[in-house]
């Protein structure tokens, strides 16, 4: 009998290995559940989770409601705009309030580095980190892995080059974790300037070269560049940017072998990969948002599992 | 094992044929009717039956899947060990369909209840009835009662009921063991 070793789903950097395989062996089932007629099971009926978006997202938001209705859960939604913390209120304000009305699990995205931490210390309740600012994205790079997983069979061994704004990405950071923790090779690649320093240190190897990195690799992840998180300029201009760093049919099919694509979304079509590779067989981006489902079905359904009657 | 035994591999064989010729004298040749085992121990029990009629009774087409009912049971958060689920194989709608659940022991019925909620996903079933290989009686926690069952017993709650299949253990019989008794 297998139980998840942390109690909140804070960043994959409190994770082992055996928590990614119980959490990918349960969203196995979860994804033959999404693919019934009838996407629902009652595991969930009597929790309540609360979804708080301190900053703007579209598909994790949706995504985590669908995986939390899926399972039965009542749910709450709140968007930081609109709400009391513009009227002065405390995150621990907030929170322990939206607790007060009996909520079970907190899904919550905030855009300051180690909100989550911070919160986990300070109110009683299950919390799942749906990105902090620049530092983790754990659930992004969960579904990433279990796509790599289910299209090349397993990650371990596989190189995998992760592309663009690597300084700004929560994605990047929590994939490094993820991937490294079972087995795979991991490159970043992007201009020097959003290669943030000592990036070696976690064990990944570092390429400027895009076409070099592509030759290396068996799956090419490829992230935005968030403009709204830079004060300054970080590359001449997204012309350059793209001739250096953007994804086309032309240089794909140059390569020596077939790679798979990724991209978490949001899409700059035409900046970081055109729409023919978005479009392609190659690139995996419309399954990694259906296993995104899946993927959050098993992490609300592991924590919910520690909350005892 | 020191424990009682309830059945040997010979009377499992027995019984395993009657339940059989049982299920064709209602089912017929099975167009319209689909066996659904139950996770984990079930399945197997579900398999044997159908080896059976395929081989014995030249029942063709036999529609058979396998019903994981870990998501819908009334137990989660209240156990002490967590709950691992098992695939679940139905390839099939059950709309309309005559299902048969097949399970090999009948305790409480909750397993049957969460059962009848999980095959919901898959359709409206035009019946639903129950095939198990042992009937523990006056241990039900629901009214529900088998349609078809191998053997009948009476154990009291420190013992438990155990079934093995050469499949998964190197021989088909059925224990009762004292849980206490180690």
């Amino acid at each position: 009998m297998k139980t998840l070793s942390v109690q909140n789903l804070l960043g994959i950097k409190h994770l082992v290995k055996e928590d990614i395989d119980l959490i990918f062996e349960t969203a196995d089932h979860f994804k033959e559940v999404i693919n019934r007629p009838i996407k629902k099971v009652p595991s969930l009926r009597d929790i309540t989770i609360a979804n708080l978006f301190f900053e703007n997202s579209t598909r994790t938001k949706l995504s985590f409601e669908l995986a939390e209705k899926r399972l039965s859960a009542d749910v709450i939604n709140f968007s930081a705009s609109g709400s009391s913390v513009k009227k002065g209120e405390t995150l621990i304000d907030t929170v322990n309030n939206i607790l007060s009305m009996k909520v079970d699990i907190v899904v919550m995205r905030h855009p300051n580095v180690g909100a989550h931490e911070f919160l986990a210390k300070h109110v009683n309740t299950k919390i799942i980190n749906a990105g902090d600012g620049t530092h983790e994205h754990p659930t992004q790079a969960l579904l990433d892995s279990f796509s790599i997983r289910e299209k090349l069979g397993s990650v371990a061994g596989k190189k995998v080059v992760i592309v663009g704004d690597i300084l700004h990405s929560r994605v990047a950071l929590s994939n490094i974790y993820a991937l490294k923790l079972q087995g795979a090779e991991v490159k970043v690649c992007g201009p020097v300037t959003l290669i943030p320093k000592h990036i070696e240190s976690l064990g990944v190897g570092v390429e400027t070269n895009l076409r070099k990195a592509l030759e290396w690799a068996d799956v090419a992840n490829m992230l935005r560049v968030q403009n709204e998180r830079m004060d300054i300029n970080y590359f001449p201009s997204t012309r350059e940017y793209t001739q250096l760093y953007g994804v086309d049919k032309k240089l794909l099919n140059s390569l020596n072998s077939e790679i798979t694509i990724m991209h978490p979304g949001p899409i700059n079509r035409g900046v970081e990969i055109t729409s023919d590779v978005a479009d392609s067989d190659q690139a995996i981006i419309l399954n990694q948002v259906e296993n995104g489902v899946a993927i959050r079905m098993a992490c609300i359904y592991l924590l919910a599992e520690q909350i005892k009657k | 094992m020191s424990d009682k035994i309830l059945l040997n591999s010979k009377k499992i064989q027995i019984i395993l044929q009657r339940l059989a010729c049982q299920l064709i004298e209602n089912h017929g040749d099975f167009s319209n009717t689909v066996l659904i085992g139950l996770q984990p121990r079930g399945t197997y029990f579900a398999d044997r039956i159908a080896t059976i009629l395929k081989d014995d009774y030249q029942i063709k087409n036999i529609d058979i899947g396998k019903l994981d009912i870990t998501f819908y049971r009334d137990d989660f958060r209240r156990r002490e060990a967590p709950l691992n689920a098992n695939s679940t194989e139905i390839n099939f709608l059950v709309e309309d369909k005559k299902v048969v659940f097949i399970d090999d022991v009948l305790f409480s019925g909750r397993s049957i209840n969460a059962a009848l909620t999980a095959i919901q996903s898959y359709g409206r079933p035009k019946e639903v009835e129950l095939l198990v290989l042992v009937d523990r009686r006056f241990s039900r926690h629901l009214p529900i009662q088998p349609d078809y069952k191998g053997a009948t017993v009476d154990v009291i709650n420190e013992e438990k009921v155990l079934v093995n299949w050469g499949e998964n253990t190197t021989e088909d019989a059925v224990y009762i063991i004292n849980k206490n008794k180690k």
